[in-house]
C-alpha cells in the first residue's frame, strides 16, 4: 500500500496531474494539510472546516487499533493505522455538513465513531 | 399441503401486520414443454438484530423479555412457518470473548423455544467482527452457506465477520460458482446482514464490495434479498432485485440521515415495543412473489 501511495505521488509529480485528479485522491501533498487522529472511539478533531474549491490533504493516523475513515459524499476512504500516516486528498465541490465515519469494526463503541466535515463558501 | 390461502392471509394481516408485496409477477418453473413443476407455497419468519445482552433502560427496558415475546408471538401463529431465519446481530457486541460466548448461548437458549424447529442463523458484526466469527462458528456453524426449500434456493452471505464489512474475494468466488449451477429463472433468496447496496455509507450502511455480489446476481430474473443491520423496515430495488430490511427486536434506529448521528430511538412508554418487530414472509413460488407481513412484538 505504501508503495502504491509513493507511486501515485510520483505520477502526480511526473505527469503534473492536479491533486484532485489523482486516483481516489490518494498520495497527493498539494493543498491544505489537516491532521486527524483516530482512537477508540473518536476522531480528533471531530469537526473539520474547509473551503469549497480548495484542495485538502488529510493525514490520518491511529493511536490504537486499525480504524477506517470513510467520507462517502466525496468518495474518500482510507484505512487508518497506528505507526503510519495515510494521506487522502480531495477538493470539496459542494458546501454543507458531511459525515465521515469509521468503517472498520473496532469494538463496542464503533457505531459512535464519526465526525463532521464542514465545507463553507 | 400447507399453503396459506387468501383467508389466512387476511387473518395474518389483521394481526397488525403491514403487507409489502415483492416480486416480478411472471411465472417460474415453466419448462420447454409448457408443463410446470408444481411447488407448494410456504412461509418463513425473519428475525433480525435481536442484540441479546444489550443493556439500556431508556432504549429498551424489556431487553430480557422482548425476544421471548417475539418467540411467543411466532409460536402463536396459526400456521407455523416452515422455518425461521435470523439475519445477524444475534447478540450485542462485547470486547470480552467469554461474554460473547455467553451471550450467544443465552440467545440460543431463548430461541430454542420456537415451535418451528428449522432455524437458520447468520452473523452480524456485533457477533462476529471482533473475532472473525470464531465464537459464532463454534455455536452455529458456517458463516456462509446455502439451503434449498420447496424449489427456492437460499444463499446466506456473510458481510459481517470481516471487520471491514467485506464479502471478500473467496466468498464472491464461492457465490459465482454456486450461481453457475442455477437457471436464469430459478427462484433465489439471498439472506445477509448488511445492505448489499449503498443505502447510507455515512452510517456504514453498505457493503464495500456488495456491488460485486449484486453484479453476480443480476443475470438471474428472480432474486430477492432479505437483510437486517439498519433496525428498521426498508425496501429498495437495484434493477430488478428487491432488497428488504427487517426491524430489530431490541431497538429501532433513526431513518438514514434523519438525525446528525446514527442513534437508537428511545423507548416510548406510551407505545412500548414501537418500531420493533419481525416479519412473516409468504413465498408464492408459482407467481414468483413474496408477501411480507410486518408483525409486532405484542399484539396492539
Ligand atoms: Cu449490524
Ligand atoms: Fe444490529
Amino acid at each position: 500500500m505504501k508503495r502504491l501511495i509513493i507511486l501515485t505521488l510520483l505520477m502526480g509529480l511526473v505527469f503534473g496531474i492536479p491533486a484532485h485528479q489523482t486516483a481516489f485522491g490518494v498520495g497527493s501533498t498539494k493543498g491544505k494539510v489537516i491532521r486527524l487522529t483516530a482512537k477508540k472511539f473518536a476522531y480528533s478533531p471531530a469537526e473539520i472546516t474547509v473551503k469549497k474549491g480548495e484542495p485538502v490533504v488529510l493525514e490520518l493516523t491511529s493511536k490504537d487499533s486499525k480504524h477506517g475513515f470513510n467520507l462517502p459524499d466525496f468518495g474518500v476512504r482510507a484505512d487508518v493505522k497506528s505507526g503510519s500516516v495515510s494521506r487522502v486528498s480531495f477538493t470539496p465541490d459542494k458546501v454543507g455538513r458531511f459525515t465521515f465515519a469509521c468503517d472498520i469494526y473496532c469494538g463496542s463503541g464503533h457505531e459512535d465513531m464519526s465526525g463532521t466535515l464542514v465545507v463553507t463558501e | 399441503m400447507k399453503s396459506i390461502d387468501r383467508r389466512d392471509f387476511m387473518k395474518l394481516a389483521g394481526l397488525g401486520g403491514v403487507v409489502f408485496a415483492s416480486g416480478l409477477g411472471f411465472p417460474v418453473f415453466g419448462s420447454k414443454e409448457g408443463k410446470s413443476i408444481v411447488q407448494d407455497d410456504f412461509h418463513f419468519v425473519q428475525f433480525s438484530d435481536t442484540h441479546w445482552g444489550f443493556n439500556g433502560a431508556a432504549i429498551n427496558p424489556d431487553a430480557q423479555g422482548t425476544l421471548k415475546k417475539a418467540v411467543a408471538a411466532v409460536n402463536s401463529l396459526e400456521e407455523q412457518p416452515d422455518f425461521v431465519v435470523f439475519t445477524g446481530d444475534l447478540t450485542h457486541t462485547t470486547d470480552d470473548p467469554k461474554m460473547r460466548r455467553e451471550r450467544l448461548k443465552g440467545f440460543q437458549d431463548v430461541v430454542s423455544g420456537l415451535r418451528a424447529k428449522t432455524v437458520y442463523f447468520m452473523a452480524g458484526e456485533h457477533d462476529a467482527a471482533l473475532d472473525k466469527g470464531e465464537a459464532f462458528q463454534e455455536r452455529f456453524g458456517k458463516l456462509n452457506y446455502t439451503f434449498d426449500h420447496k424449489g427456492v434456493h437460499f444463499i446466506v452471505l456473510d458481510n459481517a465477520s470481516d471487520p471491514a464489512g467485506l464479502l471478500g474475494e473467496t466468498q464472491l468466488k464461492w457465490l459465482q460458482d454456486n450461481l453457475k449451477k442455477r437457471h436464469a429463472n430459478a427462484p433465489i433468496v439471498v439472506l445477509t446482514h448488511r445492505p448489499l447496496f449503498d443505502l447510507y455509507p455515512q452510517w456504514d450502511w453498505a457493503t464495500r464490495d456488495g456491488a460485486s455480489a449484486i453484479k453476480a446476481l443480476m443475470p438471474f430474473q428472480n432474486v430477492t434479498v432479505f437483510y437486517g443491520h439498519i433496525h428498521q423496515e426498508h425496501h429498495h430495488m437495484t434493477g430488478h432485485i428487491a432488497h428488504h430490511a427487517a426491524k430489530s427486536l431490541m431497538f429501532p434506529l433513526a431513518a438514514p440521515g434523519a438525525v446528525p448521528k446514527r442513534a437508537p430511538i428511545a423507548w416510548d412508554t406510551n407505545a412500548p415495543y414501537q418500531g420493533l418487530g419481525f416479519r412473516d414472509i409468504e413465498a408464492y413460488i408459482k407467481k414468483s412473489r413474496y408477501e411480507i407481513h410486518e408483525l409486532p412484538v405484542v399484539k396492539g
